[in-house]
């Protein structure tokens, strides 16, 4: 067997390995969607009429704000699922079999295509269920073609790819899941100063730059431009900058973290 | 040791040195192992027999100045080692979220075994190692003998042609023990190699065809069991007492019996006892057993003669018993084993506390 298809064959077997553990144990993927659906229920049905006047200009209802939250909301999904993966990745590490996969004469990067794969899968799910929701209480795009559609599911793909890279070395450099919980928390905190939930201009002067160049801005703002037809900008391009980035230096820090010699 | 030959043994390794940072773990170790042998590392705590194991399945480097597993050599085709190994650690290497049955299927796809053939053979195990009821069942709730069992189960998924057991049966209960020993005996009748390391000396006796003890990160002595059980002298008689009079009169005729002539001349004991006394003595003397090596043991009130366990040191023994009037509740001869090399051989931490007569 080539050595082609034979890293193709160990990692269908590890995607399905992460899949079986997803579906044995659905509260893991469950639980990662209700943050990012709490958060879009508060602030339309709680906090919605406070923010709709501050981003409107005092002309702006309820539904507009949905629509200026639900991109946000999105991007915050693929947040909250990869703290999963940075958990289940750290919890993974620990196990014995981990030493067993070890000594079989495997595609050395079998592993970590599995948590790979079965992360962006889930982050998709994730994504399209809250996606649902918001379409539910009333998201609707604005003048968006199929193509813009395709290109905004792409999008959240890739940010998802990305950023599924960084969770993995996060978990990986965790001891244990609780750990991987804690040091995976700034992809649920990015989202909150980014413009999901407010626009960058509404925020101090001082705090801008940061709001505007962290990774989840340029990708909200890309995501809004293609759903809404905003002015996307620059916003295209720092997000592909963003998610190249991010995927290499997760991907050899992952890597590196992986081939470390255990005691 | 010639490269050829290093590649038909099953485990060759020549100078194995691994340090971390300035502590030598293990200094210049050297494995001949032959197919389809079983082959066993015995050494206390943290003596480095899982190191070992961990270096020879690829899980840790190490310098060497040979070394080869299965005739691949470790550093440059640590893959072709690999896939000729199979490695069931000292601590459970299932995967506790999924059933012992996706376990071994897990096994058999990273095998690439063809599918049916893979579940042919995932039954066949787990029938063998009596987990077909609990197959259904996800690891996590399984007993520590059943992950044990199908640990190794699934170690035997792809068939592999060398077997590494780290302490295989620690926790198992007898049964399952001896279910293990029996299934590692037929693994090498079909011509595997397995290299076993152990603390339960008894484990090593039954099943390894050769014993290599491990201290120190260095080979203390390597053989058969028997060759092994020959390079110390560890038999003697053990007198067992149950009343702590009989045993105090016992050491006390031990006493004067193994004291200087000028002694002897001072007892107060009729000319016959001292003559019979001394003759018996020089009796022993020539029969070659030393009375004045024997070690008490006074809380367990037992006295250990050094004795070989030969008919005639056995009669002579009982004779000067006879002749000082000693009896004892048990009397018990005890060949060398296992424990007592392991004892000698690796510092003796544990050997029970003893105190010459004298």
């Amino acid at each position: 067997m080539s050595s082609l298809s034979l890293a193709m064959r160990d990692s269908t077997t590890m995607v399905r390995r992460n899949l079986l553990h997803a579906r044995r144990y659905p509260a893991l993927t469950l639980n990662v969607v209700l943050t990012p659906l709490i958060m879009l229920l508060l602030f339309v049905y709680v906090f919605g009429d406070v923010m709709s006047a501050g981003i409107g200009g005092g002309g702006a209802d309820r539904s507009e704000y949905i629509a200026y939250i639900a991109p946000g909301i999105l991007m915050m999904t693929i947040g909250t699922t990869l703290v999963g993966t940075s958990v289940s990745v750290a919890d993974d590490m620990t196990e014995g079999i981990m030493a067993r996969f070890r000594t079989m004469a495997i595609h050395r990067g079998s592993v970590l295509i599995g948590h790979v794969a079965g992360s962006v899968l889930r982050s998709v799910i994730s994504v399209t269920l809250v996606g649902a929701v918001a379409v539910a209480i009333g998201f609707r795009s604005v003048d968006a073609t199929v193509l813009e559609w395709l290109a905004a599911f792409l999008l959240l793909a890739l940010v998802a790819l990305a950023f599924t890279w960084m969770a993995i070395a996060v978990g990986m450099a965790s001891p244990n899941g609780e750990a991987a919980g804690n040091n995976a928390v700034p992809l649920v905190i990015l989202p909150f100063i980014s413009s999901a939930f407010v626009p960058v201009d509404a925020m101090p002067g001082w705090f801008q730059p940061v709001a505007e160049y962290q990774p989840f801005t340029p990708a909200i703002e890309t995501l809004r431009g293609l759903l809404l037809g905003s002015e996307i900008g620059h916003n295209g391009w720092l997000t592909v900058v963003w998610c190249v980035g991010l995927a290499v230096l997760g991907y050899y820090w992952s890597k590196s973290l992986f081939n470390r010699e255990t005691r | 040791m010639t490269t050829t030959a290093s590649q038909s043994l099953a485990i060759a390794a020549k100078g194995l040195r691994k340090s971390y940072g300035e502590k030598a773990v293990l200094d210049g170790i050297d494995l001949m192992v032959p197919s389809g042998t079983i082959f066993s590392l015995l050494g206390p705590n943290g003596a480095g027999k899982t190191t070992i194991v961990k270096i020879l399945s690829t899980l840790i480097t190490c310098q060497a100045d040979e070394l080869y597993v299965g005739g691949h050599d470790l550093a440059t085709d640590p893959q072709g080692v690999r896939a000729s190994i199979g490695v069931t650690g000292q601590f459970s290497a299932v995967d506790g979220l999924i059933t012992g049955e996706e376990n071994m299927l897990l096994m058999a796809d990273l095998h690439h075994l063809p599918r049916s053939e893979g579940r042919r053979t995932v039954a066949e195990l787990l029938e063998q190692f009596h987990l077909t009821d609990a197959a259904k069942k996800p690891a996590s709730t399984y007993s520590g003998g059943m992950k044990r069992r199908l640990d190794i189960a699934m170690t035997l998924v792809g068939s592999p042609r060398i077997i590494f057991l780290d302490e295989p049966t620690t926790g198992l209960d007898p049964r399952s023990r001896h279910n293990t020993w029996q299934i590692i005996r037929e693994l090498v009748s079909g011509g595997v190699t397995v290299f076993l390391t152990t603390q339960y000396l008894e484990e090593a006796d039954q099943l390894a065809d050769r014993i290599a003890v491990l201290s120190d990160g260095k080979i203390a002595a390597e053989g058969t069991a028997e060759e092994l059980k020959r390079l110390i002298p560890g038999g003697h008689v053990r007198l067992r007492f149950a009343d702590p009079v009989a045993y105090r009169s016992a050491v006390s005729a031990l006493n004067e019996a193994t004291t200087d002539d000028e002694a002897l001349a001072r007892q107060a004991s009729s000319d016959g006892t001292r003559r019979e006394l001394r003759s018996i003595l020089d009796w022993l003397d020539s029969s070659g057993f030393a009375l004045r090596e024997v070690s008490r043991d006074d809380e367990a009130l037992t006295l250990r003669i050094p004795s070989n366990g030969g008919q005639r040191e056995l009669r002579s023994i009982l004779d000067w018993l006879d002749a000082a009037s000693i009896e004892a509740d048990e009397l018990t001869v005890h060949t060398p084993d296992l424990d007592d090399v392991f004892f000698a051989l690796t510092g003796g931490l544990n050997q029970p506390k003893k105190e010459a007569v004298r």
